[in-house]
């Protein structure tokens, strides 16, 4: 009996299924090709939708929230029982830091340039099924300062305008 | 929509090569990885390569154990960079390797002196890093600086500490439970996932713990929570206590209610929405309860937001099915639904409103779904055809519209899973409702005149045989019967050809008829057919219009003695190692093997899927009666009448759990005790309950079947069975132990030594009571059927119950007592008022209908006044009622 909630997989597929970066948590999924079926029923069941904002949907017993923008799907599964609001906050974090990494530029092609950013922001969102993190802002700017290269003013750059899109990105969510 | 989409994949094909990964071979990266092991490292290029593998991993590439090995071993000399971003890499490339235990400690020294850096990123890092790859030893060495990283004020690193703390708790309990001190401390931390986290952990490091949990619950509630998902946490450790402390006292005032009340005027959604659904799951809630739940589940509904809506209106569907009389008020917002976008939402409206609808609503309703099936995808449609089925058996009434509603989905296109469930539905009508019979047989006729799927021709075929001859006029089946024999493949003609022989055999009048249609059947070009057709021509007779002999229909159409599973075993085995003697249906076990496993996850499983409609109590009672009858001892005790809800006889978490479901038999009862054993350790044989009747003079046992093996947790039962008066509701109180050999398992082998020492185990007492002869059968219209009945065995009386804390308890006392079931929500009492009426229904062993009209009444004093009238076909069951309530 776990009453943590819990986050079965975080998901990042193109536009044709295919993946860019997952990660799974749960056991539910034991071997790469169930795995890789199950990404796939999520992905034709969802195509259909448009999903420009936020959608979900239930699959297998499982919840599953997504979001698309370009060629990018967003996905994130959790068990049903789970509160769905705090799997689209996983969701909603997830893909806002994204969108701070890649600089407001979130398409497949700079997303597999950056595939380190995209695995260590997944990496700081979700630990073993736990939450870790879900502000969008502190995502980034958690994996944005692993990219300091103290020798390289090259990197330092990258640093503060991923941090300066970070301070934008915060001023805008206070605007609304 | 989809047309951009298609057309950038288009353009895609062309910009293919500017991925970074094109072309990415394993071999090659490998082979790239030694630049791991250059003297001058370069971070960018070291950082690609782990990129790369990292990649490469995640597509599904697996790396053989030398690979990985090579890979770990490069990797631990990029410690010496000091590059951040590198480190970083590093970090998530240990993880995803997972070394092996020797290969761990290459690696420790260098993630130890990162646990201790003064860089905030490190420290946390390193941790999560070294409690993910480490085992139980090496944690003792690490132990100090993890407790320091949990008050650490940097709330990234204490954050990365608790949560490793979780996992460790599950493989190095002792170890964990050790920081309990430093975790209360950060619970208290200003940072609002830090607070999360040592939450979580202190709670688990304490579940164990009742008392500690509840005050845990009491000091926090108090207290000012300031994350959402700390909050959320709470409200479900508190709905926990409140399930443990509710079955002890069954208080009118729910302790910690107004908590969550007050969690529904939070101001983050996902705790409102937390706290609606906690309430809505209260065990025995109230309507005065569930209404400020209600209201905040009813705004969302029109929220803008997907997710919200999802959530409201699911969380909605679930109170339908137990309170749909709360629901009801949504209703207008729950229809404008239907029309979502969102299929899934649509699907759960609508689903929602075949709950809550009434009898006078449900042509309406079938309207707008008739045109909403159109466009939704099979699985919802499933859905849609189970609430209507369930729908359809609450107003019998109104079959002939929701049967029409069916046959005509059924002629539509469709899936094989969306067949299935109509066919199921309409097989389930059939049965339960006999007016439906006729209609539903000519509706699943016309279905396989032109149906693509076998499996439902020959299930429809073998339902057809055993309903068909007992309508009115059988003949009129034969023809699509026979029809079936001419048109379709082989696996239908045969059993076609077994549904020819039933009505044959049936149906005396129709035996010369059918005879005429078998001996065609005998230049059928299949085999079986014609096998079938020659067996059935030379067992039934003569052709003439005679009536068939009872033990030829018995071998014929009578039901195997051993269950299928075993004979195919037997069957393959004897296969296996081919002899003269010919098989011996004798030597298959007619023991169910795998049956309670199944049996035990079904009651527990929550209801799946879109609202899928909670297992029925009959298929449970199938189950259970399927499961007794394949018991040789219990063969002969008749029909089962009722099994009881499982009773626990062991505290959670013991070495042995044990469960015990009472099965109520016309002339006795058959505990079955169904056995968990916890210790992987062990196997235990020779599995008997000894049951002691000492204070249940009625009964005496009879027999009992004890469990061969119980290995580690494979739950088994064994049964102990009594003789009782018949159709006498006895009494009694039963104290049990459990017997067994216990047998070491080695753990590494698997196997058990092959002697065993004989213990005893004590389990709690468990009583049979009057309730439990009373089947909870409910009636859809209360004072029609109260009429029906008459007056003739009506017994009256009145009782005073003495001082009560509330109206509302005594009515669920006296409900309890009897085990009826609450007619029109008749079972909830509301608040304040000082007299109350309350509605029962049941079915008697010996089925015999038995209707109660319960009026309460209570005075200042809290003294509880109760008149009790109860109506049955029989007197000598209306004056038992009265005895069961007198004597409780």
């Amino acid at each position: 009996m776990d009453l943590c909630p819990s986050i079965k997989n975080i998901l990042l597929l193109d536009s044709e299924g295919k993946r860019v970066a997952v990660k799974y948590y749960a056991d539910d999924w034991p071997s790469n090709s169930l795995k890789e079926t199950f990404e796939k029923t999520v992905f034709t069941k969802t195509q259909k939708t448009s999903a420009r904002t936020e959608e979900i949907t239930m699959l297998e017993n499982n919840i599953i929230v997504y979001k698309f923008v370009q060629d990018l799907h967003f996905y994130v599964t959790g068990g049903e029982d789970e509160n769905e609001l705090i799997l689209f906050s996983v969701l909603q974090g997830f893909f806002d830091a994204v969108g701070i990494l890649l600089r407001g530029n979130v398409e497949k092609k700079e997303a597999l340039e950056n595939l380190d950013l995209i695995l260590l922001c997944i990496d700081e969102i979700v630990d073993g099924g736990i939450i870790l993190e879900t502000d969008a802002s502190s995502i980034a700017s958690k994996v944005a300062t692993h990219s300091i290269d103290s020798g390289a003013p090259l990197a330092e750059q990258t640093i503060s305008q991923a941090l300066a899109t970070a301070r934008e990105h915060l001023t805008r969510s206070l605007l609304k | 929509m989809a047309q951009p989409i298609v057309k950038k994949d288009d353009d895609r094909d062309d910009e293919v090569e500017y991925s970074p990964f094109l072309g990415i071979e394993k071999g090659a990266v490998l082979q790239e990885a030694r630049v791991f092991n250059d003297p001058q490292l370069d971070a960018r290029r070291c950082s690609q390569v782990i990129t790369k593998l990292l990649y490469l991993l995640n597509q599904g590439e697996t790396f053989t154990k030398v690979e990985a090995t090579e890979v770990f071993f490069a990797v631990t000399k990029l410690f010496q960079s000091k590059d951040n971003g590198l480190r970083r890499m590093v970090y998530l490339m240990i993880k995803e390797i997972s070394p092996s235990a020797d290969e761990v400690i290459i690696v420790t020294s260098s993630l130890m002196k990162d646990m201790n850096s003064r860089t905030d990123m490190y420290r946390a890092n390193a941790i999560r890093v070294l409690c993910r790859i480490t085992d139980g030893t090496l944690l003792t060495q690490i132990e100090r600086y993890i407790k320091q990283a949990i008050v650490d004020k940097n709330p990234v690193v204490a954050s990365a500490a608790l949560a490793s703390g979780i996992h460790l708790l599950q493989t190095t309990p002792e170890i964990v439970k050790r920081w309990s001190n430093e975790v209360q401390e950060a619970v208290q931390s200003r940072a609002a996932l830090v607070q999360f986290h040592a939450l979580t952990l202190l709670h688990q490091i304490r579940q164990n713990d009742r008392l500690a949990v509840s005050k845990l619950v009491t000091s926090l509630t108090k207290g000012t929570v300031r994350s959402p998902l700390a909050q959320c946490l709470l409200i479900r450790y508190t709905t926990q206590v409140i399930r443990e402390t509710a079955v002890n006292t069954q208080t009118g005032d729910r302790p910690f209610y107004d908590y969550l009340e007050g969690c529904l005027r939070h101001k983050a959604e996902m705790v409102i929405l937390e706290a609606a659904r906690a309430i809505t799951e209260l065990s025995n809630v109230t309507t005065r309860e569930l209404t400020p739940a209600i209201t905040v589940l009813q705004l969302f509904l029109s929220s803008s937001k997907p997710v919200l809506r999802f959530a409201a209106v699911r969380t909605l569907n679930k109170v339908a099915m137990t309170h749909p009389m709360a629901v009801t008020n949504c209703n207008i917002d729950m229809e404008s639904l239907i029309s979502d976008q969102n299929r899934s939402i649509a699907t759960l409206a609508i689903t929602t409103l075949l709950k809550t609808g009434n009898e006078s609503s449900v042509e309406r309703l079938m309207k707008q779904i008739t045109t909403f099936m159109s466009d939704i995808a099979d699985e919802f449609k499933i859905v849609v055809v189970d609430a209507i089925r369930s729908l359809c058996l609450k107003f019998p009434l109104k079959y002939r519209s929701l049967m029409n509603f069916l046959s005509n989905i059924l002629r539509e296109e469709g899936g094989f899973e969306y067949k299935k469930a109509i066919v199921d539905s309409i097989v389930i009508l059939i049965r339960d409702i006999p007016d439906a019979k006729e209609s539903g047989l000519l509706h699943l006729c016309e279905f396989i005149e032109d149906c693509e799927f076998t499996y439902l021709s020959t299930q429809i075929l073998h339902f057809l045989g055993n309903e068909g001859p007992k309508t009115s006029d059988p003949g009129k089946y034969i023809r699509y019967i026979y029809n079936r024999v001419i048109l379709e493949n082989a696996t239908v003609r045969a059993s076609a050809v077994s549904t020819l022989a039933k009505f044959g055999a049936m149906v005396d009048s129709l035996k010369p008829r059918i005879f005429v249609l078998l001996k065609r059947c005998l230049f059928d070009n299949d085999d079986e057919v014609r096998d079938r057709a020659t067996l059935y021509l030379s067992t039934l007779g003569d052709g003439s219009v005679t009536e068939t002999a009872k033990d030829v229909k018995e071998f014929l159409f009578g039901s195997l003695e051993v269950p299928l599973t075993n004979l195919e075993t037997s069957l393959k085995n004897y296969i296996q190692d081919p002899t003269e003697e010919p098989f011996d249906i004798q030597s298959v076990p007619k023991e169910v093997k795998s049956q309670p496993l199944a049996e035990k996850k079904a009651p527990g499983k929550k209801p799946a899927g879109l609202g899928a409609p909670p297992a029925t109590l009959s298929s449970t009672v199938d189950a259970f009666e399927k499961l007794l009858s394949s018991i040789p001892e219990f063969r002969n005790f008749g029909n089962l009448f009722k099994s009881s809800a499982p009773v626990e006889l062991t505290e959670a978490e013991t070495e042995y759990a044990v469960n015990v479901v009472k099965h109520i038999f016309d002339r006795h009862v058959v505990f079955q005790y169904n056995c968990t054993n916890t210790i992987p350790e062990q196997l235990l044989e020779n599995v008997t309950v000894l049951v002691d009747a000492s204070e249940a003079e009625e009964f005496s046992e009879v027999g009992s079947k004890p469990l061969r093996s119980l290995p580690y947790d494979t739950p088994a039962p064994t049964f102990v069975a009594f003789e009782k008066p018949e159709g006498v509701p006895a009494v009694g109180k039963f104290s049990n132990s459990l017997r067994f050999i216990v047998k070491e398992v080695d753990l590494a082998t698997g196997e058990a030594e092959d002697d065993g020492v004989e213990d005893e185990y004590q389990l709690e007492d468990f009583e049979v009571v009057a309730a439990d002869y009373i089947l909870k059968v409910g009636v859809s219209n209360f004072k029609n059927a109260w009429e029906t009945l008459g007056p003739d065995f009506e017994r009256v009386d009145e009782y005073g119950l003495g001082p009560r804390e509330s109206l509302a308890e005594a009515v669920n006392a006296v409900i309890n007592l009897l085990g009826m079931q609450p007619c029109e929500g008749t079972e909830t009492v509301p608040s304040n008022s000082r007299s109350h009426a309350c509605l029962l229904s049941g079915v008697y062993i010996g089925n015999v209908k038995v209707l109660v009209r319960l009026s309460f009444g209570i005075d200042g004093a809290k003294e509880v006044a109760m008149k009790l009238a109860v109506r049955s076909d029989n007197e000598i069951v209306s004056d038992a009622i009265h005895e069961i309530v007198a004597s409780g």
